[in-house]
């Protein structure tokens, strides 16, 4: 089930946003597709980052897949447990956070619900 | 997934939940649970591979024996019947047509195995040299072939039943064994580095023989593995793929397996290029900072690029990263190197290969 507390982007990223900061990771779609998660390479703390934009790489045995950020910002934390155990977001996709953005606004940023992100997996395929 | 050729085991892939990609214009399965779990099955265990994408070319014929000294790198002088030899096949200049295991019946019969990628061109190859008292068929898609690798591929043939030999010996193969009542040729062969077999069968008794293995692999918790293992377990024990470690550009001694080629041999397509020292040589590498490098990433000695990344992977059994690269020989001596990685550039250290050599 695709957790309603969060929202969703077209890249298979969630956020999940308390005040004007947003966790972001990758869906139970997403780390099935990429198979056995072998390595992250994780953003800085402090460093800018710009909606749209590039800013983690998460690599499977057989690929490394960029994770985008939604939102511009700021990296305000990282999952620093996903250095030593990459297979957490196998393992929990949504509790596994890749690094949190403190952003300055939402507007223009497209964003779906749980619903039109399940919707949108299911016209993929 | 409708272009795409399709093995006598396509249905049975499907079945077992497997992740189908196109490998060289083949539907075939990259995985059916987990890469690293069906990897760790055949170090420990067992696992069992579709491979009937490979071809399979018949080489018939009093002339047979003579012509194959000459299309092959290596000597087969010495092979009795039943034995099985690697051997490149190479372009007048040394480049490489492909890498090649040829199963002797006798010395007017022989089956050569083929990359699945390579069979059409490599047909045309041994036919454009054909001589009249040779005949080269192409037989690929009369033939399913399964590999079953892992240190308990016994068990799980006995569980499935064999009537004739296993062939004991490695590089040896027995030309009918009848497995699960179905007959097959069984060598004692394969590409993980690990003990076990590959078993060829009639198409037809594709399916049959792959869902009596599967219930016969149950007593050792043997998994049904795609190419995604069947390349880190290749790779795991640095043995060269086609179209990464050697291609049409890459000679034998490039990519260090001089031991298949018989410079001493009377004659052989690409003999005079090949008495030239080589200029380049594959080297091992594990990386020694955090990241991956793979394929065609640039490998540095300070600032000077020296080669490239071959095939780079996480290495599951050893744990760590690894790498194979293609670099100027006279720069392949150094302790460490430096491989960029996404504008990086990631220290890697020389390291022996096969990187994993299975216990005695």
């Amino acid at each position: 089930m695709t957790p309603n507390d969060r929202k969703y982007t077209k890249e298979h990223e969630w956020l999940l946003i308390e005040g004007n900061v947003a966790k972001i990771g990758i869906t139970d779609h997403a780390q099935d597709a990429l198979g056995d998660i072998v390595y992250v390479e994780l953003p800085a703390v402090g460093d800018a980052v710009e909606a749209g934009a590039s800013f983690a790489v998460v690599e499977s045995v057989k690929a490394a897949s960029e994770i985008y950020c939604a939102v511009s910002g700021k990296v305000v934390e990282i999952n620093e447990a996903l250095d030593g155990a990459p297979e957490e977001i196998n393992n929990d996709p949504y509790g596994a956070f890749i690094a949190a953005v403190e952003f300055e606004t939402l507007e223009g940023i497209e964003l779906l619900t749980a619903e039109e992100y399940e919707a949108f997996v299911a016209e993929e395929n | 997934m409708d272009t795409l050729k399709k093995t006598p085991l396509y249905d049975v892939h499907i079945a077992l939940g497997g992740k189908m990609v196109d490998f060289g214009g083949w539907a075939l399965p990259v995985q059916y649970s987990s890469i690293l779990e069906e990897h760790k099955a055949v170090r420990e265990r067992c696992g069992l591979f579709d491979v009937s994408h490979m071809g399979e070319l018949w080489v018939s014929g009093e002339g047979a024996f003579p012509y194959l000294q000459y299309m092959l790198t290596n000597d087969i002088t010495t092979m009795t019947p039943g034995r099985c030899r690697y051997s490149m096949v190479c372009y007048e200049d040394g480049g490489t047509v492909d890498d090649v295991l040829v199963y002797k019946y006798s010395d007017t019969d022989y089956l050569v195995v083929v990359n699945a990628s390579n069979t059409e061109k490599d047909f045309e190859w041994f036919a454009a040299h054909a001589i009249p008292t040779v005949q080269v068929e192409n037989k690929s898609a009369e033939y399913a072939q399964l590999a079953l690798q892992g240190p308990k591929f016994m068990q799980v043939l006995e569980a499935a039943g064999v009537e004739g030999a296993i062939p004991e010996k490695n590089y040896t193969f027995v030309p009918e064994t009848k497995v699960a009542g179905i007959p097959c040729i069984v060598s004692r062969t394969g590409y993980t580095g690990e003990d076990g077999v590959e078993l060829y069968c009639a198409a037809k008794d594709g399916p049959a023989l792959h869902a009596a293995l599967m219930e016969a692999g149950k007593c050792v918790n043997m998994l049904p593995c795609g190419l995604g293992a069947r390349d880190t377990l290749r790779f795991e024990a640095s043995m060269p793929l086609y179209g990464h470690e050697m291609d049409a550009n890459v000679t034998p001694m490039e990519t260090g397996i001089s031991f298949a080629v018989k410079l001493n041999k009377e004659d052989f397509i690409g003999k005079e290029a090949l008495l030239a020292p080589a200029k380049r040589i594959r080297i091992g590498l594990k990386l020694i900072d955090r990241g991956i490098a793979r394929e065609h990433a640039d490998v540095y000695l300070g600032e000077k690029r020296v080669g490239h990344v071959t095939s780079g992977s996480p290495a599951p059994t050893l744990g760590g990263n690894y790498a194979m690269a293609l670099v100027d020989l006279e720069d392949s001596e150094a302790p460490v190197y430096e491989i960029e990685v996404r504008g990086r550039r990631l220290k890697a250290e020389k390291t022996a290969m096969p990187f994993y050599k299975r216990a005695k």
